[in-house]
């Protein structure tokens, strides 16, 4: 799926043209997703690419959202299913079901994770001034992880902090 | 094309001379010692050599020398690198053919404006 | 035009260390040296000089200036070569070196130390009445131009003497270059011109008169004359007010040959003829952002007989490649033959690929040896023990960055030879040894792996004090029988040393465990031999390269794992009656006369498995740091070799796995790490230990020691 042609189909406010890769927006843009049947969103610039379900080969004694690890170009990439890894709707893996691979430079490196989404939806543009903090009510995505929250129309997208989202816990074994 | 040798044993200054030269639009070719440096100059004419003194397996003067007993080097310009100031040094370069001396440390900007006095 | 020169900055500071590790090598050969060892260093230091002071380092200048110049003095015969000016040159190459480190690093470095090291410089130049007054020319001199002075002009008169374009310089350039300084006019004097038939084409018979209107100052202008000075008659005269140029009467020839630049001004039909050049185009300021070098990417010199290699190994890819896509545009059944015989040629070329690249990878081991002959000669000072290093095998080629982490424990195992292997001179004699001890550095490649050997015709180990201490520690028990290969393991134990007295330069027995655990994170093991009185081996074994590696593919359940080969002591098909199980849970193969520990991967893993029984899987016998253990596994599949690609860069380390690798088909599988399932199994078995029968802990404890040994 690529990710040009997601923003080609996107009505972005005040811009009618949107050919090539001039979809010239103000704000930041992010790249929205489904679990179960909520929205979240993130940075589209950590954006690698989308590609669809496959295999992954299994980690000897991972935590169970971590499905494994696939092969993008040579470089081996781990796999995290985010509906299991925040307790979101079940992990049935069908057509729609894709893996959004999301790069984040840290200080020394750059690390490379896919991630398993219900569904890939938008693109959005969000103004900085649109963005809401999050309560801090409970729910099933720890505090750490959210950037905030958008209003668009009647729905509201989470923003995920990408960064946070990239740390592996360690995890001990057996 | 102005066409120069530049002979250095030192990576970081044949570099910079070789580069130094490119960007003014000069074609070079580098050589590591003296030796390399006849059999470079052996190979093909050029316009004009730069070479350092203190070389192992041949060194500056010697190249010089050398360079003055081949027909197409008799009247190219020949230029030594040197840190030596001592009128020593350049009366040895003079003595072996040389055409002039630049002494080290030099900038970019100095070797272009030099060299100026020896090629179009 | 303005270069960046920031750019050559890296390859100034890689040669100038390799320059240092010359200079300190040569140092230390001097005594048997020749001529052109002392002048190879000279050579080394001024190359440091001239780059430093391009570079506008201009402390490193100064300093290496005065080294430089002490050697010129042994270099000349003028000074002899004294012990203690070689110790001090040697601490003179290591001010040098922090000084260029500092660079490297962009920090200030210890300036005491290298102000105190110039002072004995100079004391010791002083001392031999060498002049010091010698100007040091630092700057990269700009030209100098006083702006402040109004134009003038000057008088120029050029009579070069008739052989000067045999010297290669030419006149015509040398006035464009003064052109660069102002405004030229110039008549050139024809009188000494010979009759046609006398004249020698290589003689130069003409003279000039240069009119130059510039701010420009003297010494400006004999620079441009410089090469020249000694082979011409030059008066330069300066007019004080710069006046309208007047017609110089005098015989003049047109020179036509000033390329297009020559116009004539003046609507005058009479001469003179006015040469006009360009004026000095204004510097150009715009230099380009400074851009920060960071070295922190290593880099890696590579000969060109590499790089042409792959060259044409690409070269023949292509071919292959267009062959093949050739045959598969319109493809039949009568061209499998040649699609295989294409296909085995993809296969050739792939391979010879892989090495070349590998091969870009591999250094002469003597990166890592040039140190040695410095630290000995130290420590010998130090310890006041006559050592000689012999250094063998140097051309012996290993990875790079095998090499970057062997130093370190090298370093520490020779100390060691030094510090407790050679006795006193005393002891030595009393035991009819020559006074001098030897130690020997030695590598060589032997299958796969290159092996390093640090030995001394020293002591050697003592067998008994090393398992008293063992005793001590709690590490065996008296009635335990070991070997002797078994006993100087112990040495390898965390926090065990034999040294009675300890000492500043091995230690305090820390290091020889921490030597054993990075060799062993270098996929390596390290061995040792000694005879008592007759000296000890360390014997170092490595893998080439840690890039690629021969594995088994094995098969348990639906995965796929990967067995370094060199693990492997045999594969099997386990026999009913040779199974045992022993306290419940663990299963114990007798192989001849060992039992092995049966670990099954896919308890380990977690992961579901075709078989449960050991009597239908089948049993891959590995050994890691002496222990060896059976891994169950359903099937062995294919034999290959694998590049190793890291967890860690996207994910985290992973117990029991040393890596991860893709196969043919594109899919990943995981590279075990044999000692770290070990590990694993043992960790568990030291959880099931504390609730389990005294046959479990017995079966741990002889784990244990083959793992910590």
């Amino acid at each position: 799926m690529d990710i040009q042609m997601l923003a080609e189909d996107v009505p972005v406010e005040g811009e009618f043209s949107l050919e090539g890769i001039d979809f010239i927006t103000s704000g930041d843009q992010y790249l929205t997703f489904l679990l179960a049947d909520e929205q979240y969103a993130v940075d589209i610039l950590c954006v690698e690419e989308i590609r669809s379900w496959g295999n992954p080969t299994r980690i000897p004694n991972s935590p169970c959202y971590i499905k494994g690890v696939i092969n993008m170009r040579g470089i081996i990439v781990p796999i995290v299913d985010l509906r299991m890894k925040f307790n979101i709707g079940s992990a049935i893996y069908c057509e729609t079901t894709v893996v959004i691979v999301l790069t984040v430079e840290t200080e020394n490196k750059t690390r490379t994770i896919g991630f398993v989404v219900d569904a890939v939806s938008d693109v959005l543009n969000v103004e900085a001034s649109d963005i809401k903090s999050a309560p801090a009510f409970g729910g099933c995505v720890p505090q750490n992880y959210l950037q905030g929250l958008v209003n668009v129309g009647e729905n509201v997208v989470t923003l995920l902090n990408v960064k946070v989202l990239q740390e592996i816990e360690k995890h001990q074994l057996i | 094309m102005t066409k120069i040798l530049v002979v250095d044993d030192s990576n970081s200054i044949r570099d910079m001379v070789s580069f130094t030269l490119k960007s003014a639009g000069y074609e070079t070719v580098e050589a590591k010692d003296g030796q390399e440096g006849l059999s470079k100059a052996q190979a093909g004419a050029f316009d004009l050599v730069i070479s350092d003194v203190n070389m192992p397996n041949m060194d500056g003067i010697a190249l010089c020398e050398e360079l003055r007993k081949l027909p197409a080097f008799k009247f190219t310009p020949i230029l030594m690198l040197t840190t030596e100031s001592s009128g020593d040094m350049k009366m040895r370069g003079k003595a072996a053919g040389a055409t002039g001396w630049l002494v080290k440390p030099f900038n970019p900007e100095k070797l272009l404006a030099t060299i100026k006095r020896v090629v179009r | 035009m303005s270069v960046d020169l920031t750019q050559f900055i890296p390859s100034f500071l890689e040669e100038s260390f390799e320059g240092l590790e010359l200079m300190e090598s040569s140092l230390l050969n001097l005594e048997q040296g020749d001529d052109e060892t002392i002048n190879s260093i000279f050579r080394a230091a001024h190359s440091i000089k001239g780059g430093a002071g391009t570079f506008g380092f201009n402390h490193v200048t100064e300093f290496t200036h005065l080294v430089e110049t002490l050697l010129d003095e042994m270099r000349d015969g003028r000074r002899n070569i004294e012990a203690d000016d070689v110790e001090l040159l040697l601490e003179s190459v290591d001010c040098m070196r922090l000084l260029i480190e500092a660079i490297r690093d962009e920090r200030e470095c210890d300036s005491e130390k290298i102000a105190e090291n110039s002072k004995r410089l100079e004391e010791a130049l002083a001392a031999s009445g060498s002049v010091m007054s010698e100007a040091l020319t630092i700057n990269a001199d700009d030209a100098p131009t006083d702006n402040s002075s109004d134009i003038a002009r000057w008088q120029i008169k050029f009579i070069p003497e008739h052989h000067l374009v045999q010297t290669g310089n030419d006149p015509l350039l040398l006035f464009n270059a003064l052109a660069d300084l102002g405004k030229v006019s110039l008549e050139a004097n024809t009188k000494e011109l010979p009759t046609l038939n006398d004249i020698d084409a290589e003689e130069l018979y003409l003279s000039w008169q240069l009119t130059l209107h510039s701010n420009a100052s003297e010494a400006d202008i004999r620079e441009v004359f410089e090469w020249v000075e000694d082979e011409c008659e030059l008066i330069i005269t300066k007019e004080v007010q710069d006046q309208p140029l007047e017609a110089v009467t005098e015989a003049v020839t047109v020179v036509n040959t000033l390329e297009g630049s020559s116009q004539n001004e003046q609507a005058d039909l009479t001469p003179p003829i006015e040469a006009h050049f360009a004026e000095p185009t204004p510097k150009n300021n715009t230099d380009k952002p400074v851009s920060k070098s960071k070295n922190d990417l290593g880099s890696i010199r590579v000969g060109v007989d590499k790089v042409d290699s792959l060259i044409n190994l690409v070269g023949e890819l292509v071919i292959t490649q267009s062959m093949l896509s050739e045959l598969g545009s319109d493809f039949d059944l009568s061209k499998v033959e040649r699609l295989n015989a294409g296909l085995e040629q993809l296969l050739q070329n792939t391979k010879e690929l892989q090495e070349s690249v590998m091969r870009i990878r591999m250094l002469p081991i003597s990166f890592a040896f040039n140190r040695f002959p410095r630290l000995v000669h130290d420590l010998s000072k130090k310890t006041g023990k006559e050592i000689e290093l012999i250094l063998k095998g140097e051309q012996t080629e290993l990875d790079k960055t095998v090499m970057e982490q062997i130093g370190d424990p090298l370093v520490h195992l020779v100390r060691n030879a030094v510090d407790h292997g050679i006795e006193p001179a005393q002891v030595r004699l009393a035991h009819g040894k020559p006074e001098k001890g030897t130690i020997v550095l030695d590598a060589y490649h032997q299958g796969g792996s290159i092996v390093i050997e640090i030995s001394d015709d020293g002591g050697g180990i003592d067998r008994q004090a090393v398992f008293n201490k063992a005793l001590e520690k709690g590490l065996v028990d008296e009635k335990t029988t070991l070997t002797d290969s078994q006993v100087f393991d112990l040495l390898f134990e965390p926090g065990f040393s034999t040294a009675k007295e300890v000492s500043d330069i091995s230690g305090r027995g820390v290091g020889m465990d921490v030597v054993k655990k990075n060799i062993q994170s270098l996929g390596g093991r390290i061995q040792v031999e000694s005879e008592q009185g007759k000296g000890s081996t360390f014997r170092v074994n490595l893998p080439l390269t840690l890039a690629i590696l021969d594995g088994q593919l094995v098969r348990v359940g639906k995965e796929v794992y990967i067995i370094p080969l060199i693990t492997i002591v045999e594969s099997l098909q386990p026999q009913k009656e040779l199974i045992n199980r022993v306290s419940g849970d663990m299963l114990l193969y007798r192989l001849r006369e060992d039992n092995v520990p049966v670990i099954p991967i896919y308890q380990l893993f977690n992961i579901p498995c075709e078989f449960e029984h050991i009597e239908s899987c089948l049993l891959v016998v590995v050994e890691a740091d002496g222990q060896k253990i059976g891994l169950m596994v359903d099937d062995l599949l294919a034999q290959q070799q694998v590049v190793i690609k890291s967890l860690n860069d996207n994910y985290q380390q992973v117990q029991g796995v040393s890596g991860a690798t893709i196969l043919g088909d594109g899919s990943v599988a995981m590279i075990l790490d044999v000692a770290g399932i070990i590990e694993m199994a043992l960790t568990k078995a030291q959880i099931n230990q504390q609730h389990q029968s005294s046959v479990q802990s017995q079966i741990t404890r002889s784990i244990s020691a083959g793992v910590n040994a």
